[in-house]
């Protein structure tokens, strides 16, 4: 059955609010950008000017993509003079069209009250080979662990589950897999599931 | 070490006078998770835990799922508390497809999920209770549990694996005459859980057990990532209840516990502080809840989001801060799905808290982190 049918079959019904009219879209120019979170932005910006990307700045969140080169600089940026100190979050994403793997940082802080809500997201990405040798393969980024302590299981994970090797790190070991799974990174894309 | 073999099946140098130890990973010493620790005599030198013996893959799974079909799986890592672990997804997709939710059901979900927490609570302080040797207090809340487990059955239709919560609201309004009943049951639970101070946080036992061991000074917890009730027993006062309000919870009057002694006592503590706090938190909703009004918005069949997007929202679950990173490529299904847990935040404060501990202390220190195998695993 096609999805594109049902849903004009059903937005007639009554009952059904469309989630797509509901968030009126206005146009990218007209909306207006977060004091707090533009003023963060801004000064990352103002510190690493082109050699980083600011992809979004929402209420509470901040993303920035960040080359692998930079990353650590720029983590270290963040702890030290915006006071971001730990990490809620590492995750992997893989993207088999770009034979890139995202690897996602969220920040927070527990130390500074004015950015308790505040998520930061730094986003960098590392090369994909196509046959992973998890380790051994081009597939490497430079650990933050020295910068955020906290990184230190979630980035053992991202290893396992995606094939990124992070370099620094002091212990690359497999954390949730069994120590003999020869197969490849489960997490990324070409992995795939029985039966689906 | 033997780089032929891998990692984890590589030959130990042997020492004479370390001992390696395997704890687990058979329930309930270590609840499915093994921690490998070198003893010297009484003492722990090193700690490497080894979870993974309950992965299962969830965030896999998710990826072949559409946003509603994820629902049920995505409680299963932790079924005691799945109206919290459920409650960032529900949270994340809703700002994905652009949802604004009824009223009454935000009530409804803050209801749940306190329930929920105290429910996950118990069974934990039940388990605690049983690490110490302290029967009674294994009996105890695994008893007065059901009280909340009745009153979960009762509106949501099942005694663990709610499936509650979905984008949207919450699946069923609640039954008739839900407000008194829940209104008396929660009293009668809170008037029982104080008399735990007695039997078990006021015992010089169990004082002399766990005051002192363990020690986690405020700043190791920040530097480590800890969350929750690890977090706030060391001085830290973050409950994102009040930290960043998801919800209705900035209309209610929401207190965190705070400890500053860092040890497993307080870490052991804050959590029966925070059930008392959800009787509070509860009868607010109950009072304030709209009396009638929708619950659901209804969906279109296969929402989808718009284009490629990322959404990252966290609650306070009864272990802590509970992420969830939605990526949507504009399909069904999520393309990626990452559930951030405090159970796996925490234990990383592990190895740190156990060196130079002995080893009867492993297990006071081990369940006061408030860690949940299942949960951490995935």
């Amino acid at each position: 059955m096609s999805s594109d049918s049902d849903d004009e079959l059903i937005e007639t019904t009554s009952d059904v609010i469309p989630a797509s009219t509901k968030a009126s879209p206005t146009p990218e120019k007209e909306i207006e950008l977060p004091k707090f979170e533009k003023g963060l932005a801004d000064k990352i910006v103002e510190k690493f000017g082109t050699r980083i990307k600011v992809a979004f700045v929402k209420h509470d969140r901040i993303r920035i993509d960040v080359g692998r080169d930079d990353v650590k600089e720029v983590a270290t940026f963040l702890r030290d003079v915006l006071n971001f100190d730990h990490a809620e979050s590492v995750s992997g994403v893989d993207y088999p069209q770009d034979k890139e793997i995202e690897v996602v940082y969220h920040l927070g802080s527990y130390t500074d009250s004015s950015l308790s809500r505040q998520i930061l997201v730094l986003a960098t990405r590392a090369q994909r080979e196509e046959n992973p040798i998890p380790g051994n393969d081009a597939t490497k980024l430079p650990s933050l662990r020295e910068i955020f302590y906290s990184v230190e299981f979630h980035e053992r994970e991202i290893f396992e589950m995606f094939g990124v090797y992070f370099q620094g790190h002091p212990d690359n070991r497999r954390l949730l897999l069994p120590e003999d799974w020869a197969d490849l990174p489960p997490l990324r894309k070409d992995f795939a599931i029985k039966g689906r | 070490m033997n780089n032929e073999l891998p990692p984890g099946l590589a030959l130990q140098k042997v020492d004479e006078r370390i001992m390696t130890l395997n704890v687990g990973p058979q329930h309930p010493g270590s609840g499915h998770m093994r921690i490998i620790v070198q003893i010297d005599g009484d003492f722990i030198v090193a700690c490497d835990p080894d979870p993974g013996y309950v992965h299962r893959g969830e965030e896999k799974m998710a990826e072949y799922r559409n946003y509603i079909t994820n629902i049920p799986h995505l409680e299963r890592p932790v079924i005691h508390d799945s109206c919290n672990i459920l409650y960032p997804y529900v949270l994340g997709v809703e700002e994905l497809l652009g949802i604004e939710v009824p009223e009454r059901a935000k009530y409804i979900r803050v209801i749940a999920s306190e329930l929920n927490r105290c429910v996950y609570t118990m069974y934990w302080l039940a388990i605690y209770g049983i690490f110490l040797g302290h029967s009674t207090m294994f009996m105890w809340p695994a008893g007065d549990r059901e009280l909340l487990i009745d009153l979960l059955e009762k509106m949501t239709g099942a005694r663990v694996t709610h499936a509650h919560f979905v984008p949207g609201g919450v699946r069923n309004d609640l039954p008739p005459n839900f407000e008194d009943v829940c209104l008396r049951q929660v009293n009668y639970f809170e008037k029982r859980i104080k008399e735990y101070a007695a039997i078990f946080y006021d015992n010089p036992i169990l004082i002399a057990r766990t005051a002192n061991t363990g020690v986690l000074s405020r700043q190791d917890a920040i530097r480590l990532g800890t969350t929750g009730s690890v977090l706030r027993a060391s001085g830290v006062d973050y409950d994102l209840r009040k930290k960043e309000p998801y919800d209705v919870y900035d209309e209610l009057d929401v207190h965190s516990n705070v400890m500053k002694e860092g040890d497993s006592y307080a870490r052991s503590k804050i959590p029966w502080l925070d059930m008392l706090e959800s009787c509070n938190i509860i009868r607010q909703a109950l009072q304030k809840m709209p009396k009638s009004g929708s619950v659901r918005v209804k969906l279109k069949p296969n929402p989808k989001g718009k284009g490629l997007d990322s959404v990252y929202k966290r609650v306070e679950s009864g272990r802590g801060s509970l992420g969830c990173y939605i990526v949507s490529d504009g399909k069904p299904e999520p393309y990626r799905l990452k559930l951030s847990v405090g159970s796996f935040r925490n234990l990383i404060a592990l190895p740190y808290l156990l060196k130079g501990e002995k080893l009867g202390n492993m297990p006071a220190v081990y369940w006061s982190l408030n860690y949940w195998p299942v949960e951490a695993d995935r």
